[in-house]
């Protein structure tokens, strides 16, 4: 026997009031999650932007220095004038360009000692050799964490509640990043 | 850079992730950070200035063997305190899929968060069932390393996403400065691993020493590890079991000495394996390597490139290729001189600034790590208030 007897429609009214305050609890966890997310991505861009600005900063810096031939610096020169200045759209283009360029001019292990020598240049083949590692790096992370979003954005419950609000669909950033040999001797990655 | 260290496995028993970490956090220690490694330890342990305990670990069943894990709500509470008094820059999670301490800081902590994978075996049962679980968990990961191209290849497989391949250190000069030692010297054959352990392959490389000893019978085989010495050897013919050598147990002066006497050290491992960090003190000793054709040890060796290969468990080919190799002295001579150059990607000042590079950037536009309040508000603070 129950001590309070309620009617049966105050008890069907109960249970709806649990059943919604535990959807509601679940889903905004998982706002919560979705909003975590959103934040990891725009940590990751802002990361690899600062990584692609230091690789493009060095190779200008490279291109105007003389220590490299005149071909080669106008070559890098354009490359990362292209790649600082790009728009959003065009920005993987030109920064795969650059990388293309990098590779040109510093796929030879001679032309990388020509930079040791000159004077400062072992800081700065040293700073290229840190930019042109960490921006597949910054950007294996990024897109990590856009799959990670999107993967819940795709989630019904997600999109039936609009759960992620007016945040844009994250985009993965692609390009092609692989570093010149000469600069970045290590095994996989 | 202050930063926080999570180590899975009890302190208290050595194991390969455990070594990794502690040479990890000694690096960085001498390169000026401040370092803080949180670990299973008994409590009459004693532990290093950095290492912090999280409580003892239990034995528990799992995956195949009886780990020593740390889970529950005290472990929870002290990773909750760790977090929230070391106000740490960024934390690098080790095994972060291991139901340990891994786990329970991916949990509670927010901020830049850097983890390592080390195992690759391809254990999807558990990993399909506890995914739900685990995904929320490891969402929180900024940056994820794996210590081979093969374990980035299993983590994309049964988790999805990217990560960065870094591979496990290893202080190249320790054992390249090692002193050879007389008695290991002249036509040996090294082994170092656990002798019961099928998957380090003695049984390969036992059924294939006959085959060696017919060609070559000045021959010696050095094994260096645990494990029943008798049954090692029983499928040996009785005369040619005086071939063989065990040293039992060795420190690591002593195995550096072994790698640096040897003529050949072989690596006959059946699997199981995601990276290989005897092949790379061996190289680094200087040693010419002989080992099964794993993917990692292969991607070690850089494809054959600095040591030889065999097809795996093909005890007739390890048998072929020894003998090759111990009667070609110039064919050491290269491998060794190759080997020693290509060993020096895996040297602590290189794989150092590599994971160094890959904290300042997540750390790059993010604060530090601080305690998870969002998901189990009260909970915490009762927890922290309890401890």
């Amino acid at each position: 026997m129950v001590p309070v007897a309620f009617p049966p429609v105050t008890v069907t009214l109960i249970w709806i009031a649990v059943a919604l305050f535990a959807i509601g609890l679940y889903l905004s966890w998982t706002a919560g999650r979705l909003d975590r997310l959103h934040a990891r991505i725009d940590a990751a861009r802002a990361a690899l932007d600062a990584q692609l600005l230091r690789r493009a900063s060095v190779a200008q810096e490279l291109a105007t220095s003389n220590v490299l031939d005149p071909a080669a610096s106008i070559v890098l020169y354009e490359a990362a004038h292209a790649a600082r200045q790009a728009e959003e759209e065009q920005r993987e283009v030109a920064e795969s360009d650059l990388s293309q360029a990098l590779r040109a001019v510093f796929g030879d292990v001679d032309q990388v000692e020509a930079v040791r020598e000159a004077p400062g240049g072992v800081e700065a083949a040293e700073e290229l050799a840190q930019a042109v590692r960490r921006v597949p790096m910054a950007r294996r992370f990024h897109n990590d964490a856009v799959r990670a979003a999107r993967a819940l954005r795709r989630h019904r419950k997600v999109r039936l509640f609009r759960l992620a609000g007016h945040a844009p669909f994250p985009l993965a950033f692609e390009m092609d990043d692989e570093p010149p040999v000469a600069l970045a001797d290590r095994p996989g990655s | 850079m202050k930063i926080g260290i999570v180590c899975p496995y009890s302190w208290d028993v050595p194991g390969g992730v455990q070594f990794h970490i502690r040479d990890l956090a000694e690096h960085l220690i001498r390169l000026g950070h401040e370092v803080s490694v949180l670990a299973p330890a008994d409590e009459d342990t004693p532990l290093p200035p950095y290492v912090v305990s999280a409580g003892r670990a239990v034995p528990v069943p799992y995956n195949g063997s009886v780990a020593r894990l740390s889970f529950g709500f005290l472990s929870a509470a002290r990773v909750r305190r760790w977090l929230h008094d070391g106000t740490f820059d960024v934390i690098h999670i080790h095994e972060p899929a291991s139901p340990s301490l891994g786990l329970l800081t991916c949990w509670a902590a927010q901020g830049p968060i850097v983890a390592t994978f080390h195992t690759s075996t391809a254990r999807s049962r558990a990993m399909v069932a506890a995914y739900p679980i685990l995904q929320h968990a490891l969402e929180k990961i900024s940056a994820r390393i794996a210590v081979s191209e093969y374990a980035r290849r299993t983590l994309v497989e049964h988790l999805g996403g990217d990560a960065v391949v870094i591979p496990n250190g290893v202080d190249v000069d320790f054992f390249a400065r090692a002193e050879p030692k007389a008695e290991w010297q002249g036509g040996t054959i090294g082994f170092i691993g656990r002798i019961d352990e099928p998957r380090k392959g003695l049984p390969v490389l036992m059924k294939a020493l006959p085959k060696i000893l017919a060609e070559l019978p000045e021959t010696r085989l050095l094994v260096a590890g645990r494990g029943d010495e008798e049954e090692a050897v029983a499928s040996l013919p009785a005369e040619m079991r005086s071939r063989v050598e065990f040293l039992g147990m060795v420190s690591d002066e002593d195995k550096a000495r072994l790698l640096r006497s040897v003529d050949v050290y072989v690596a006959p491992n059946t699997g199981g394996e995601s990276f290989g960090i005897i092949l790379v003190e061996a190289l680094s000793a200087g040693a010419p390597v002989l080992a099964s054709d794993l993917d990692a040890f292969a991607q070690v060796l850089d494809q054959g490139g600095a040591g030889d290969l065999f097809a795996n468990e093909d005890a007739d080919a390890l048998a072929t290729a020894a003998v090759k190799l111990l009667g070609d002295a110039d064919r050491r001579a290269g491998l060794s001189e190759r080997g020693s150059a290509h060993v020096r990607r895996f040297d602590w000042s290189t794989v150092g600034a590599d994971i160094l590079a890959v904290y300042e950037t997540v750390t790059d536009g993010t604060t530090s790590v601080a305690a998870d309040e969002r998901s189990t508000g009260l909970r915490a603070r009762f927890a922290r208030a309890r401890d």
